[in-house]
């Protein structure tokens, strides 16, 4: 039986007809929507490596049923810049080494921008480590990843308050 | 995985029927589910996806003054609403120390409850595991078994339930509501999970088509804020599952407990009510001394089932430590890992 559902991903409206319920959020996007940013590492929900945003949370697209998501907003990697403007996340990661081979890196970015949505952690790099242990990084970059979180977070406090001052 | 129908009531009534039906299973953020599917360790025929009823992810306090939780709010919602927190320390702390942040945004109340067991037997198909396929036999038994059961085990079934959330749950008596073919009814959560027996297949006092509405703790489990805590041993500090942990949750006057609650995690297949243990603290101070006496009670009728010993000195131990962090106060703040008992914030004072 074929059930159809509709997505925003990145802001755009998409329609997909599933002749088969199993497919994941995951295998969607990279699968239909060619979006490959999101990598399958476990597909079990152990590495994280398929995180991103639905309705602004992050979450493991590997155990994520699409037809269960029907209506839902999505965030990928693909979608947090703004044309050439990388997110801040994304520009504190290359100025920390945030990653060496790479393969876990959106994961890690979608993470800890989900993460400072989240504002649990703050400034406290302890608390940064804990709130990023559901994405695993097996180069060991984690050195620099809470470096550049930190760096992302203090640039948004800082325009926050900016904007509020 | 194997390929399966997939439904979407649109009434709690609707979906008690549909998932009444042999073979059918009930998919809420599927966290556990889906990867139990896609290792062939649960083969369900019919999903029955209860994400999308109305009504279920609601955390309301009623008039008697119980707070009630919706079986779709998720762990992340529930864990980081102030009132929430405030109210009920322990069970924050205890949510907030599973899994990964990405899986607590994602995984339900309802679902956590029902989580199945993490022993590695069970998740390998190619092993014989009674809870997975009853009557086969257990290769845990003469395994790799150091975190397995050493509490309310039988030779059919060594394994452990779990969840980090059902531990201060049950020593707060929470009540689990539940709808059914039958209409609604009410059970203690310390009787949902069930011993393993010679049915280790049977997780749950559930009946086909049962689905868990919501989880209710009654007005009492309010007065334990001040003193509450829960800690968790487990082999690396965050994202692991408990390979021990406790939740103690004391109600002291006038320099005396009043009332004390002990809930013991990793240590069997339900969440394990140390009663004896909670009658011994009743009327006395919060010493050290007390607390040993109380640890050597909820573990009296422990025993190893494989190279496990360890864990039942362990579990005295993070008793005795849970007891005496609680004694010493709720922290204003959690601290930064939760349930960490090396945590460096937490102020512990060394069992």
């Amino acid at each position: 039986m074929n059930h159809s559902i509709s997505l925003t991903v990145n802001g755009a409206r998409r329609d997909f007809v599933l002749d088969d319920p199993r497919v994941t959020l995951l295998d969607l996007l990279r699968e239909r929507l060619h979006l490959t940013g999101t990598k399958k590492g476990c597909d079990r929900g152990q590495c994280g490596a398929c995180t991103i945003l639905v309705d602004g949370k992050r979450i493991n697209s590997c155990l994520a049923l699409a037809i269960s998501h029907d209506g839902a907003d999505i965030l990928t990697i693909e979608g947090v810049a703004r044309g050439d403007q990388l997110h801040p996340v994304q520009a504190a990661f290359i100025a920390h080494d945030g990653f060496q081979c790479g393969f876990c890196t959106p994961g890690q970015i979608m993470s800890a921008i989900g993460m400072m949505q989240e504002a649990q952690a703050g400034n406290d790099p302890e608390r940064i480590r804990e709130c990023m242990s559901g994405n695993l990084c097996r180069c060991g970059a984690y050195a620099g990843i809470v470096d550049a979180v930190l760096e992302a977070q203090a640039g948004m406090d800082e325009s926050n308050q900016r904007r509020s001052a | 995985m194997k390929p399966f129908d997939y439904v979407r009531p649109a009434t709690v009534t609707e979906a008690v029927a549909a998932a009444a039906q042999p073979g059918a299973a009930y998919l809420a953020a599927g966290t556990n589910l889906l990867d139990l599917m896609k290792g062939g360790v649960s083969r369900p025929d019919r999903l029955v996806d209860v994400t999308h009823l109305d009504g279920l992810d609601q955390i309301e306090t009623l008039a008697d003054g119980s707070l009630r939780i919706g079986a779709l709010v998720s762990n992340a919602d529930l864990a980081h609403d102030p009132e929430f927190a405030r109210s009920y320390p322990a069970v924050a702390e205890a949510l907030l120390s599973g899994a990964s942040a990405q899986l607590r945004n994602a995984a339900t109340v309802g679902g956590n409850l029902l989580q199945r067991t993490r022993c590695v037997y069970f998740y390998d198909t190619a092993s014989r595991c009674n809870k997975r396929d009853a009557g086969t036999g257990c290769d845990a038994r003469d395994g790799e078994n150091r975190t397995h059961a050493v509490l309310g085990w039988s030779e059919s079934c060594i394994a452990t339930h779990p969840s980090d959330f059902c531990v201060p749950l049950v020593a707060l008596d929470a009540v689990v509501e539940i709808e059914g073919r039958n209409g609604r009814r009410e059970i203690a959560l310390d009787a949902l999970h069930r011993l393993p027996g010679n049915t280790p297949e049977r997780d749950s006092a559930l009946e086909p088509g049962d689905l868990i509405v919501a989880v209710r703790l009654p007005p009492p489990a309010r007065g334990f804020s001040a003193h509450a805590r829960y800690l968790k041993v487990r082999e690396r500090t965050s994202y692991a599952f408990a390979v021990v942990s406790a939740a103690a949750a004391l109600r002291i006057e006038n320099g005396r407990i009043a009332e004390a609650r002990l809930a013991l995690g990793g240590v069997a297949a339900k969440p394990w009510r140390a009663r004896a243990a909670e009658d011994v603290l009743r009327n006395v101070a919060p010493t050290a001394d007390a607390f040993q006496e109380a640890a050597w009670r909820a573990l009296a009728d422990a025993k190893p089932s494989g190279d496990n010993a360890f864990k039942i000195e362990l579990a005295r131990r993070i008793v005795v430590r849970a007891l005496l962090l609680a004694a010493a106060g709720t922290p204003a703040r959690l601290p930064a890992l939760p349930a960490s008992p090396f945590a460096s914030t937490s102020g512990a004072i060394h069992a």
